[in-house]
């Protein structure tokens, strides 16, 4: 059916009255997710969007059942919204926030461990989206169609390319989960990979990497050993010069590691077909499904 | 954000760190002051730029007297120093660092770097001081030791112990060992580093632990809570337009290719770049104009992009969620008739009212030729690039 989120989820907005917070609300909203509260500390008691504004996420949590949250906090006080999110006991947190200093989530990464609880996707990612059931993120809904494909990407736009290429092959997606392009985060393309292995309804799915890091080799590694559904894989920054920090803070090739040229060939070693060109993703796709 | 090595070494003494004695030099002909101040029977002339490689380069010398230092100093400042980390045009040395030499027994590798499985600091050391660290990872792995700090108690004395009795520290250095890995774990804390590397860190004659050489990167995340940093970055080792291009909150980097790109989204922005290779080109460029494609961004990107003599034809490709296209294309149009733009401009728009933008490109009577897809939009691009 999909992996996270459905239509049962209920989402509270952290940041709902700043300008991300509420504009992204409403398109929510609009394509059908749950939003039931929002938190701005200091307007706990308003309204905004008609949705009623808490001063904090645990007497939102408290008052209206909310089971997941989506940060649009600024950086300096995201790693914060993260941890008040996690201790208030919710089991899915998705954080939006493009910036947060890396010791931040360092600090955040070890004291999560305290709340295994909860799944922290993010930061800096586009959200999660089961199209028909949900959408948490500010991914365009109008091009995502339901089906059973499973979509993990490190990128946004990048994958809007990759989701809409599928779409118009008549090629419906399961979940599409936004990693996030830092260094540090909640939840890796392993664990997503492994979410949609023990998803029913999701028979493919597609891995959009890039360069940095080693996430999409461990990837790689379990898919070998555990995964019969096909897999793809895209690596962007095949042409990204070295030592070069390409707009993500966690695309850096540095020391020689984390080359698209490495990862392709973990990928290729695991079975994964993989894709040169990032306009053949949803052909390639097709292909295997 | 990188900085020089006389600035690292700045920060990590007020951290404790023992670092050699100098002086940062900005005119050539301050160097025989510095020398003799310095007053050493050995003075070292070390060329300062944001790149490692400098002593193969030739931008590292040893001087034996103050005159000599001065000669050294007027033959490395203003030279292009070349590395294998700075690329075949090399680097024009604007800075130097007159230091102390040293009476150097051993050289240790020590650096400190977040590891991204773990999301915890870890702290490495490695007996092959002095060496290519890429090339030790490579040849000899196990030459290599990690210990991975947990945030909570922080660099633990025996893991200090384990590096320092694994790299073969000679027992009367190990008590000495203890307060210089804290304090470069400390400083690389403090400063939020991404990278804090040590190489070599040297046991001299009489038994000091030295930082001889410092490379520190800042968390560009974090620069907003070091407003004393501020004045560390050296925009002369950056490329002018991309310091341009930071003005406006640009995310550009510049490439050698003719074909220039505009894109919304780093990793679509990678992605533009390899297509246009593929299709049998090469990238002028990354550009991540952002979420915010206004006409203002439009604009100020469209400049940056067309200073590049390089540049043969500009592929814009846009996928918008929440961008209207007929917005974008306004601003497209307005932008290219300001600056007057002569080169061929591909676009590849998608998202909300793109039907509207693409008509109100084609109708501006500019040369805009329209994709259909990254595709089409790349080799139309390559295309006009070879004419």
């Amino acid at each position: 059916m999909s992996v996270l989120i459905d239509s049962n989820t209920r989402v509270v907005v952290q940041g709902l009255t700043g300008r991300e917070g509420s504009f992204h609300a409403q398109q929510m909203r609009a394509y059908g997710t749950q939003v039931v509260a929002g938190v701005t500390p200091g307007k706990g008691g308003s309204k905004h969007l008609e949705v009623p504004v808490f001063n904090t996420v645990a007497e939102a949590v408290k008052a209206t059942g909310a089971n997941a949250s989506v940060i649009f906090v600024p950086p300096p006080f995201a790693a914060d919204a993260i941890l008040e999110a996690a201790d208030a006991g919710l089991p899915l947190v998705i954080c939006i926030t493009e910036g947060i200093p890396t010791l931040d989530m360092v600090g955040v990464a070890a004291a999560l461990k305290d709340n295994p609880k909860t799944r922290l996707v993010g930061p800096n990612c586009p959200g999660v989206i089961s199209p028909g059931l949900c959408k948490i993120g500010i991914m365009p809904g109008r091009i995502h169609k339901q089906g059973n494909v499973g979509v993990v990407s490190r990128s946004g736009t990048l994958t809007y390319e990759a989701v809409d290429q599928l779409t118009r092959l008549g090629i419906g997606q399961s979940t599409c989960i936004g990693i996030g392009g830092d260094p540090i985060i909640g939840t890796s393309f392993l664990d997503s990979v492994q979410l949609f292995h023990s998803d029913a309804d999701t028979h493919a799915i597609v891995m959009i990497g890039e360069i940095g890091g080693d996430a999409e080799e461990k990837a790689a590694a379990y898919i070998h050993q555990h995964v019969k559904k096909p897999v793809v894989g895209f690596i962007a920054g095949q042409t990204a010069p070295p030592g070069r920090r390409m707009g993500h803070a966690g695309a850096i090739i540095s020391g020689g590691e984390g080359t698209a040229e490495g990862k392709y060939k973990a990928m290729r070693a695991a079975g994964i077909h993989t894709v040169q060109s990032p306009a053949d993703i949803g052909a390639t796709l097709a292909k295997y499904l | 954000m990188k900085i020089h090595e006389y600035q690292a070494k700045a920060i990590l003494a007020k951290f404790g760190v023992t670092v050699p004695r100098g002086e940062v030099v900005l005119q050539k002909s301050d160097a025989l002051a510095a020398a003799n101040r310095l007053g050493t029977p050995v003075v070292v002339v070390k060329a300062q730029i944001h790149a490692g490689g400098r002593g193969k380069g030739g931008g590292v010398k040893l001087a034996r007297s103050a005159e000599e230092a001065q000669k050294l100093a007027s033959e490395i400042m203003g030279m292009t120093l070349i590395t294998h980390q700075t690329g075949p045009e090399g680097r024009v040395v604007r800075r130097l660092l007159i230091e102390e030499g040293l009476d150097i027994k051993r050289e240790l590798y020590l650096s400190i770097l977040v590891d991204r499985g773990s999301g915890k600091p870890v702290f490495m050391a490695s007996a092959a001081g002095g060496m290519e660290i890429e090339e030790v990872a490579k040849d000899n792995p196990d030459a290599i030791l990690k210990e991975t700090i947990h945030p909570a108690v922080g660099l633990q004395p025996y893991q200090v112990r384990n590096l320092a009795f694994g790299v073969g520290l000679a027992p009367e250095l190990i008590s000495a060992a203890a307060p210089f890995f804290q304090s470069l774990y400390r400083a690389f804390l403090e400063t939020d580093a991404t990278l804090l590397e040590i190489n070599p860190c040297v046991v001299t004659g009489d038994g000091k632990l030295v930082a001889l050489d410092a490379k520190m990167a800042i968390d560009d995340n974090a620069l907003g809570r070091h407003p004393e940093f501020k004045d560390l970055r050296d925009i002369e080792e950056e490329t002018p337009l991309e310091v341009e291009a930071s003005k406006y909150k640009l995310n550009y980097i510049k490439l050698d290719g003719s074909i220039a790109c505009m894109v919304n989204g780093a990793g679509l922005a990678m992605a533009t770049m390899d297509i246009i290779q593929l299709s049998g080109g090469r990238p002028a460029n990354f550009l991540d104009v952002g979420g915010g494609a206004s006409e203002e961004q439009v604009k100020n990107a469209f400049r940056i992009l067309l200073s590049d003599p390089n540049v043969k034809a500009v592929f814009i490709n846009i996928f918008g969620g929440i961008l209207r296209c007929d917005v974008l294309a306004a601003g497209v149009v307005k932008a290219a008739r300001e600056l007057d733009v002569k080169v061929p401009i591909v676009v590849r728009m998608e998202g909300t009212n793109v039907t509207e933008g693409q008509a109100i490109l084609k109708a501006s009577g500019l040369n805009f030729a329209v994709a259909n897809g990254m595709k089409d939009g790349a080799e139309q691009a390559v295309a006009l690039a070879r004419k």
